[in-house]
């Protein structure tokens, strides 16, 4: 299940909207290992398309250091289809490549660049494999918790941070 | 000539989950090869009849090597080397 905050389904929609009739993408990115959506990070699609996005390689490389350095991943990454259902393609598939990141699609189909409700999906793909997911859009993130998996932490290792 | 190569989590399996690894090359051509000795399987994910994939982006020093020669762009010691799946899509 993916769960998001209000304010970032919001901005994700927003940035859909925004962008229609092209394809909007980005990413949401959180701690590492945390499965937290916590920042959002609208990006630029290179391919400006209705039909395709991509992300600059150039913004990409960026991003990717910017994480890194925040000991970041990216929990979701997240794109629009403008015309047809917020569905993964066939292309989306083939180049998902973050087999632990949530992959949401948007449909902005029905209204556009207007008001009105949309699509909003979320997916994992993991080596072609779709697997449709819940959303769940609370107003904020529950408190962080000691992360189980990380016996660093859990034993109060002093030089765990 | 060791050249610090960024590994992107999708492609740690085949570095026993290392996010980077040491190879030498004096072209990234040449880098790739000596990678794939030591982690079979890598090249095939990397190169493409012959070519760079399509969907992956390698960086020489944060410069895309699409801009520095593709697979004969140079290498020296102590360059780094970043290898980062395009994120893209239909």
């Amino acid at each position: 299940m993916l769960i998001l905050d209000r304010a970032t389904y919001d901005g994700i929609v927003a940035h859909a909207k925004r962008d229609h009739p092209d394809e909007a993408c980005g990413v949401v990115a959180g701690p590492e290992g945390s499965d937290r959506p916590e920042r959002l990070v609208e990006m630029v699609n290179a391919a400006g398309s209705p039909t395709f996005y991509e992300f600059d390689s150039t913004d990409l490389l960026a991003l990717y250091r910017d994480m890194d350095a925040r000991d970041e991943e990216p929990v979701v990454v997240y794109h629009s289809h403008t015309a047809t259902e917020a569905y993964p393609s066939r292309t989306d598939i083939g180049l998902a490549m973050e087999p632990r990141a949530h992959y949401v699609l948007v449909s902005t189909r029905e209204h556009g660049n207007n008001q009105g409700p949309v699509e909003f999906r979320s997916y994992r793909i993991v080596d072609g494999e779709v697997t449709e997911e819940d959303v769940t859009v609370v107003d904020s993130l529950p408190a962080e918790h000691p992360i189980a998996t990380n016996p660093a932490t859990s034993q109060g290792d002093p030089d765990a941070r | 000539m060791p050249v610090e190569v960024r590994i992107p989590t999708i492609l740690r399996t085949y570095t026993d989950d290392q996010k980077s690894v040491q190879a030498s090359g004096s072209s990234l051509s040449a880098l790739i090869d000596d990678l794939e000795a030591s982690h079979p399987g890598l090249k095939g994910r990397l190169i493409e009849n012959g070519d760079l994939r399509r969907f992956v982006n390698v960086y020489v020093n944060d410069e895309d090597v699409r801009f520095l020669g593709g697979l004969e762009a140079p290498l020296t010691d102590g360059d780094q080397v970043v290898v980062l799946p395009a994120v893209a899509g239909g």
